[in-house]
């Protein structure tokens, strides 16, 4: 410590920033990139579940539905086939990289600009 | 040779009645206990003295704040702020759930779907009901996907409402689903060790591997179900 000069607080202060704007927007990128490279099974499974679980949600909605307006099947293979294209809709999404979530759209990442803003900011 | 899937019985510990509804204390009850206590101390014992510069402990509760809180920010944005408590609760909950039922002989809380399902039912119901309070109704032109021909809306949106209601399910099926296969296959291979006796190094070595990718599971399960509902917040927030 007696030795070694501490550094000046500017010259830290423009290290700590070069390196903050410099390891801020590695994760958002490596962020998008891991979700489909993660692991091969991984991301199987995570497409498989999202296709079923909107499949069985709609299978669900159309059997409730039938129960109640008594009109056996018909609306349970409405909801079929309304969850099935639920499911892939929710498959595309994730696959497509609109992150994990089935958003509707991809969140705008140029807001994400001004996040960074503020902060960097010190 | 006992059942791969008898580790995940539950045994009631203390049998408790309300009003007809069993609410016995069981060994679900006890580990989920077991898991609030334990982030509790490792949060505030690791914070007691809360250091300029930090030991290792408060490193690592610093680390796991800073991470959440990040995130929270990259991915519901900053007007999020005030769910992060909610966020990092679920988050610490998710981990220490899996992370302790992964120690041999304990109770892993998240291999049980009803368990996972009431924790993304928390989070499906908070979400929709923060959309309904911030847009009033115009939460419902969620389901519209903008630009499109009024003749489509009846096919559109009961497949936007299907995709809506399965986010719960996706939520909860993942993470019970990753926590129960892992338990399962660990415990599958070591049925090997015993039934193959001096051979039983290979599928030993096949578990010290596979422990390793359960606890990269246990950590990336309660990562993914953390930015999840941080996704789903910004929807909640910005409706798309």
């Amino acid at each position: 410590m007696d030795e070694r000069k501490p550094p000046s607080l500017e010259d830290l202060d423009a290290r700590l920033r070069t390196a903050r704007e410099r390891v801020h927007p590695a994760p958002k990128a490596g962020e998008a990139g891991s979700g489909p490279s993660l692991s091969g099974i991984g991301f199987a499974f995570r497409v498989g579940i999202e296709l079923v679980s909107a499949l069985a949600v709609g299978v669900g909605i159309g059997w409730l539905l039938d129960r109640w307006l008594g009109t056996r099947p018909w609306l349970m293979v409405v909801f079929f086939f309304l969850g099935a294209a639920a499911g892939v809709l929710n498959v595309w999404r994730t696959v497509s990289g609109i992150g994990l979530g089935p958003g509707y759209r991809p969140t705008a990442e140029n807001d994400e600009d001004d996040v960074d803003g503020p902060e960097g900011r010190r | 040779m006992a059942s791969p899937l008898e580790q995940f019985e539950i045994h009631r510990l203390a049998p408790l009645k309300i009003g007809g509804i069993d609410a016995a204390f069981t060994n679900s009850s006890l580990y989920m206990a077991i898991a609030v206590v334990g982030v509790t101390l490792f949060l505030t014992l690791g914070m007691r003295k809360a250091a300029i510069i930090p030991g290792r402990w408060q490193s690592m509760a610093e680390v796991l704040y800073d991470f959440i809180s990040g995130m929270v920010r990259d991915n519901a944005g900053r007007d999020a702020r005030a769910y992060f408590p909610f966020v990092f609760t679920l988050f610490m909950f998710i981990l220490f759930a899996n992370l302790i039922g992964l120690i041999p002989g304990a109770f892993a809380v998240t291999s049980h779907v009803i368990v996972t399902f009431a924790l993304a039912g928390v989070v499906f119901v908070g979400v929709t009901l923060i959309a309904l309070f911030k847009h009033g109704l115009k939460f419902f032109s969620y389901f519209l996907p903008p630009d499109t021909p009024l003749y489509m809306a009846p096919l559109l949106v009961p497949i936007e409402v299907i995709s809506y209601l399965a986010r719960p399910i996706t939520l909860s099926l993942r993470l019970f689903a990753n926590m129960m296969a892992g338990h399962t296959m660990l415990h599958v291979f070591a049925g090997f060790v015993i039934v193959l006796g001096i051979f039983g190094i290979a599928p030993m070595a096949v578990i010290v591997a596979l422990y390793v990718l359960e606890l990269l599971v246990a950590l990336l399960q309660a990562y993914v179900f953390a930015i999840l509902t941080c996704l789903y917040l910004h929807d909640a927030l910005h409706l798309h």
